[in-house]
């Protein structure tokens, strides 16, 4: 009887270990062929040859068979052009730097209007900083399309801003905003600032009051207190909400494509346009490759910020 | 008092960058000009003209099923993923899975949409399948990113969750799946509709990543809604955007009461613990 369940429990134990296995695998491979394998397609092709086939790129590795020595070997062809391609045209580099400017300013207008924001939720009474934080989240559960559309009918001559302006006298005539640059400032800001609050929010609550106290106590100046105390202790949460806003602000196609004018250049856009209007899958690809080594180094800060902060927790 | 004033003005600037959009937007949806932006009185032909526009009522029949299957199957994944990572301790290959986790959080949307198409290519030129692209690469590609928000979001819960109370059931005997099912599955429900909610949410809302990995004759929603949007404004999507904005709206309204009265249910019942004990 005895030995019955130990066998039993034996066996149990070896489902249980089978259960873990299945739960870890299933999620595991699911991401290794679906987000993994599809990277290193990308790193591949990127050293391909476009063609006029379907699909549009030439295969990197090939058998050739010597029909007169009668061998057959495995060629491996790595193309640089694409990468030549994309240091060599003005297009490319100016995108590149055009794309880290306008997420450079789109993160400091972030921050500008987060940080009051956050700052002063963490100042409210301990009951209201839960539904005023809840404000700042909800417009992110309504489509992000349907927010940047909101923006095109305000920031359009003849719009919204173009007639408080006239109205207001400040302007005489309809003022175009919409298909420039700093339409999609405006419209990228808003779309992150929820990515810049939430962060900043949560350093800022979790502050210690009495040091604010001890530092008006010892004759020290709101102001100054703000700028020795405060400021210093948010750091974490002020790098972790701008790479929050910076990394996917580089990559965006949606912003621009939209509000920004034909002249707005970013590597999301023309990635895209390489892939649809030229078919060119190799130098979207190359692009691509390009895009992430530009992100690779702010997304490590972020993993290391983010590292950091569970280990404190 | 000065810096007082000072926080309160930027509190409400910054609310009426996040709503004023909001609100115009919806107004604008009510008006009888075509002009969006030029006020000619009060009228809800839009929401009728809406009502008839056959491609955009079935795009976005089509992208309500691929969001309702794609947030069900990341909620799946996700929360395989958000219990080894926080409760399997070290196992071989972690910080690559974690790695693998995070990273689609962060990759901007166009190197993921590329990446699964040319996924999806070679991989019909390899073995056949899938056949063609549409309604099931589009899925595939929307669980992809969603099942890492929902991955997180049950990880923050687990961590914030007691442990104590799967280790009791743990010494009194139950295996690791009953404890699961009966104990912390009961606890992270809230977190798991989150995980739904949001995956449902980025998928009814992606627009860059179905692009690249749809086929012909699947057109999701918002693909639509670009592709108009693209040559200016038109106040039926005004009208669309309006529904969206109260099907969210009473989304969030019905959570919240459920939450309230859960909450009142829970202390209700610790209170009867608490008499009877």
């Amino acid at each position: 009887m005895r030995g019955a369940v130990s066998a039993l429990a034996a066996v149990l134990g070896r489902l249980g270990l089978w259960g873990r296995g299945v739960v870890v695998a299933v999620p595991y491979l699911w991401l290794m062929l679906f987000f993994l394998v599809p990277f290193l397609i990308v790193f591949g092709i990127s050293f391909s040859e476009s063609v006029i086939a379907q699909p549009p790129y030439a295969p990197l590795v090939e058998w050739l068979t010597d029909e007169d020595a009668g061998t057959t070997k495995l060629q491996l062809l790595l193309n640089l052009t694409n990468y030549l391609r994309l240091t060599g045209d003005d297009l490319y580099i100016l995108a590149y730097l055009n794309s880290v400017k306008i997420a450079l300013v789109t993160t400091l207008l972030c921050l500008f209007i987060g940080y009051p924001m956050a700052y002063a939720i963490a100042k409210a009474p301990p009951a209201r900083r839960g539904p005023l934080m809840m404000l700042v989240i909800l417009p992110f559960w309504t489509s992000f399309l349907i927010r940047i559309y909101a923006w095109i009918g305000i920031l359009k001559g003849n719009g919204v801003v173009s007639n408080l302006l006239e109205w207001a006298g400040i302007t005489s005539g309809p003022v175009e905003i919409l298909y420039s640059d700093w339409a999609v400032y405006i419209g990228m800001s808003y779309c992150y600032l929820p990515f810049m609050v939430l962060p900043l929010y949560s350093t800022l609550e979790k502050m210690d009051p009495t040091l604010l106290e001890a530092a008006a106590d010892l004759g020290c100046r709101p102001f100054k207190a703000f700028l020795t105390v405060t400021l210093p202790l948010s750091i974490p949460g002020i790098v972790a909400g701008s790479l929050l806003v910076f990394i996917p602000s580089v990559g965006e196609f949606v912003t621009p494509e939209l509000l920004g004018g034909p002249d707005t250049l970013m590597i999301g856009r023309v990635l895209w346009n390489e892939f649809f209007a030229n078919r060119d899958w190799p130098v979207a690809s190359a692009v691509a490759i390009a895009l992430l080594l530009v992100l690779v180094v702010p997304i490590m800060i972020f993993q290391y910020v983010q590292a950091r902060e569970a280990e404190e927790r | 008092m000065k810096r007082i004033g000072f926080l309160s003005w930027a509190l409400w600037f910054g609310y009426a960058f996040l709503y004023v959009p909001i609100v115009l937007l919806v107004v604008y949806s009510f008006n009888e000009s075509r002009l969006v932006t030029v006020w000619g009185g009060f009228s809800t032909k839009w929401y009728g003209e809406l009502m008839n526009n056959d491609a955009l009522l079935s795009a976005a029949g089509l992208s309500l099923q691929v969001a309702a299957v794609s947030a069900t199957l990341s909620v799946i994944l996700g929360t395989c993923a958000g219990m080894a990572m926080s409760r399997f301790g070290r196992f071989r290959g972690r910080t690559l899975f974690g790695g693998l986790i995070t990273a689609p959080l962060v990759m901007p949307e166009v190197i993921t949409g590329l990446s699964l198409l040319l996924l999806f290519v070679a991989m019909e030129q390899l073995i056949g399948w899938p056949d063609g692209r549409g309604v099931t690469t589009i899925t595939i590609a929307h669980t992809t990113f969603t099942a890492s928000y929902v991955a997180v979001v049950v990880q923050s819960r687990l961590a914030g969750m007691d442990g104590s109370l799967e280790e009791a059931a743990m010494d009194l005997g139950a295996r690791p799946a009953k404890v699961f099912f009966v104990i912390t599955l009961p606890i992270i429900a809230p977190a798991l509709v989150a995980g739904w909610l949001l995956a449902f949410t980025l998928s009814l809302d992606d627009v860059v990543v179905a692009s690249f990995v749809s086929g012909p004759g699947s057109t999701t929603l918002p693909m639509v809604i670009f592709s108009s949007v693209k040559f200016g404004i038109s106040p039926q999507i005004n009208a669309l955007a309006t529904l969206m904005i109260l099907l969210v709206a009473a989304g969030i309204f019905v959570a919240s009461i459920v939450m309230t009265r859960q909450d009142r249910q829970r202390k209700r019942d610790e209170q009867m613990a608490l008499q009877t004990g």
